[in-house]
């Protein structure tokens, strides 16, 4: 029947992302919202307020927020990474990337390919497709543990050297001795974060008006709808 | 039986009555910021323990070691070099000269093996096989290695032996290395600083003659007691920074009212040292109270971080160098322009695909 009208959609619907990742992306995405904005004032404060200083406490705030949201991310990447075991295969996508496959890198390109302007119609993957999953595991998912360590790391600097952060954390210093270093990894993984978060809503609203694939509901319905158009 | 002169017999001689003898010994605990029983330990230890030989030498440096520890007042140097350890060797302030002097080393090493500390001020530098620092007719480098084969244990005073310092900073053409990189299976304490406090570097000795051992160090070779807090910890200007206080220019308002320099490139938060708790000149001041931000002296490569008045370090890239910060935002602009470029490009591509469609249908219906 889907021959004879050929502008006739047929849906099929795969599960793609499981509750707890679909949780852990927008948990995540506030967080990381959350500690860029407060790391920024962290490191460039704001204009100073006035009166006793025991009246005020602006920048104990900010930095509490900040504490706070590090906290619940982590808490959450642990949960993720034991959902990486446990979950769907689609949960372990951005965890690794199939460097030795053959087929990866042939994908790869035909989605680079396609976003030169070069394909006609990029290819259907159910998950990620081998270009989103290369980005997201070199710009999201190595940087957020880069920040996490690095985060704890100083965190220890204030918390003391009996710290469990530092028992945990402390041999961050044994890379970067001078914590100023640290402090300035730490920024620049959060531009590098920022930057993927940019691309990354860029190229779902762009993937999800141009590709036969749902892209943005996914997130929030777990199920890939592909319209199946045409051929 | 000849018996070796003990600290408490040397105090004596030198008129010092037991009264004073036991203030020196509940101070320095104090100072230390040891238990009740401390005070009473160090006394017993002063009283029977002989003074331990030290071999103090200078690399490449500025003195600036020497210069602070003469200075420090709890306990009084004085006391130090005249009482309780017994200072063989030092290029600074020793009598001898010449020859003399230099034979000094080799008795050391002969008569106190494994027992006496080498302390050395600077580092050595490395290139043309150290000739760049030459003493006594030796390279530097050469001496210290030859020192340190018999010393019970290795102190690196101030940021040179700690972790290089200005001469060491890039592009180092000497090679100026710090004492651990040199210097092998030995305990090495380091006490950085530009210099280091008075009262820390005496502190150190004081702790290893009463106690006869070494400080627990940190994961750095830091003597816990005096770097496992940063300067930031206990600065007294520390509720202006919760306050979210800073002085924003160096004679504004801020500045007048005492509060927290972080914004004029303060270090205090990323600087292990005790000069907020144990201060400078007898507990006069530090950098910060009198208005200037830590410079970081006692941090690794501390002159290689960009300026002294910027939070963050110069991130070097193909020869321009710049902050974390710009560098982000640069990047984040360059990547948004070429969004923008992109979306502009699938706009259009999309627009004359589907006119091109649309033609191609309008071309296949007409003729049905």
């Amino acid at each position: 029947m889907a021959l004879h009208a050929k502008k006739a959609v047929g849906r099929l619907s795969v599960h793609v992302y499981d509750a707890p990742v679909r949780i852990w992306h927008w948990v995540n995405a506030f967080s990381i919202l959350t500690l860029a904005l407060t790391g920024y004032f962290i490191g460039s404060p704001l204009t100073s307020v006035s009166g006793e200083a025991s009246a005020n406490y602006l920048m104990g705030r900010i930095r509490f927020i900040h504490f706070a949201a590090a906290q619940i991310l982590t808490v959450l990447l642990i949960l993720r990474v034991y959902w990486v075991f446990v979950g769907g295969v689609h949960a372990r996508q951005i965890f690794y990337m199939p460097i030795w496959s053959g087929r990866f890198w042939k994908e790869w390109s035909h989605e680079v390919r396609w976003y030169m302007f070069m394909g006609r119609q990029p290819r259907k993957h159910p998950g990620h497709n081998p270009l989103a999953r290369f980005t997201m595991f070199l710009m999201f998912t190595l940087p957020l543990f880069f920040m996490v360590i690095t985060g704890f790391a100083l965190y220890s600097d204030g918390a003391g050297r009996d710290s469990w952060e530092y028992v945990l954390f402390g041999w961050v210093f044994s890379i970067w001795p001078n914590s100023q270093d640290i402090h300035t990894d730490h920024h620049l993984g959060m531009w590098v974060i920022l930057i993927f978060a940019i691309v990354h809503i860029y190229v779902v609203v762009r993937e999800d008006i141009m590709s036969s694939q749902s892209i943005i509901s996914s997130m929030f319905s777990g199920e890939r709808l592909s319209k199946d158009m045409e051929d | 039986m000849a018996t070796a002169e003990t600290f408490y017999d040397v105090i004596r001689r030198q008129g010092i009555t037991r009264r004073s003898f036991t203030k020196f010994c509940s101070l320095t605990a104090a100072s230390l910021g040891l238990g009740p029983g401390a005070a009473n330990a160090m006394a017993e230890a002063l009283q029977t323990r002989q003074r331990v030989p030290v071999i103090w030498m200078h690399g490449l440096e500025c003195t600036c070691c020497s210069e602070s520890f003469i200075r420090s007042a709890h306990p009084l140097v004085k006391d130090v070099v005249l009482s309780m350890i017994s200072l063989d060797y030092d290029e600074m302030i020793m009598a001898a000269a010449g020859h003399q002097a230099e034979a000094i080393l080799g008795e050391t090493r002969a008569k106190y093996k494994g027992k006496y500390i080498l302390a050395v001020e600077g580092n050595p530098p490395l290139n043309e096989d150290g000739m760049y620092c030459i003493a006594g007719g030796r390279p530097f480098v050469e001496k210290l290695r030859w020192m340190a084969e018999d010393a019970m244990a290795v102190i690196a005073w101030g940021t040179c032996a700690a972790s290089g310092c200005v001469q060491a900073a890039k592009p180092n053409p000497t090679r100026a290395t710090p004492v651990d990189k040199v210097i092998h299976g030995k305990p090495i304490i380091k006490v950085p600083g530009c210099p280091p406090i008075a009262e820390v570097m005496t502190g150190v000795l004081t702790f290893i003659i009463t106690f006869d051992k070494l400080p627990e160090l940190d994961r750095q070779g830091r003597p816990k007691m005096f770097y496992s807090q940063r300067v930031h910890d206990k600065c007294y200007r520390r509720p202006h920074f919760d306050a979210g206080q800073f002085v924003e220019e160096w004679d504004d308002e801020g500045a007048r009212k005492g509060y927290c320099l972080y914004k004029t490139g303060c270090k205090g938060p990323t600087t292990y040292n005790a000069c907020s708790t144990v201060r400078w000149n007898g507990g006069v001041s530090f950098p910060i109270q009198s208005g200037h931000g830590c410079i970081g002296c006692s941090e690794q490569g501390f002159w290689d971080q960009g300026s002294f008045y910027d939070r963050l370090t110069n991130v070097e890239q193909f020869g321009i160098e710049a902050n974390a910060d710009k560098i982000g935002l640069t990047a984040a602009g360059v990547v948004g322009g070429a969004i923008t470029a992109h979306a502009a490009a699938t706009v259009i591509k999309r627009v004359t695909t589907k006119r091109e469609k649309t033609e191609a249908q309008h071309g296949q219906e007409t003729p049905s």
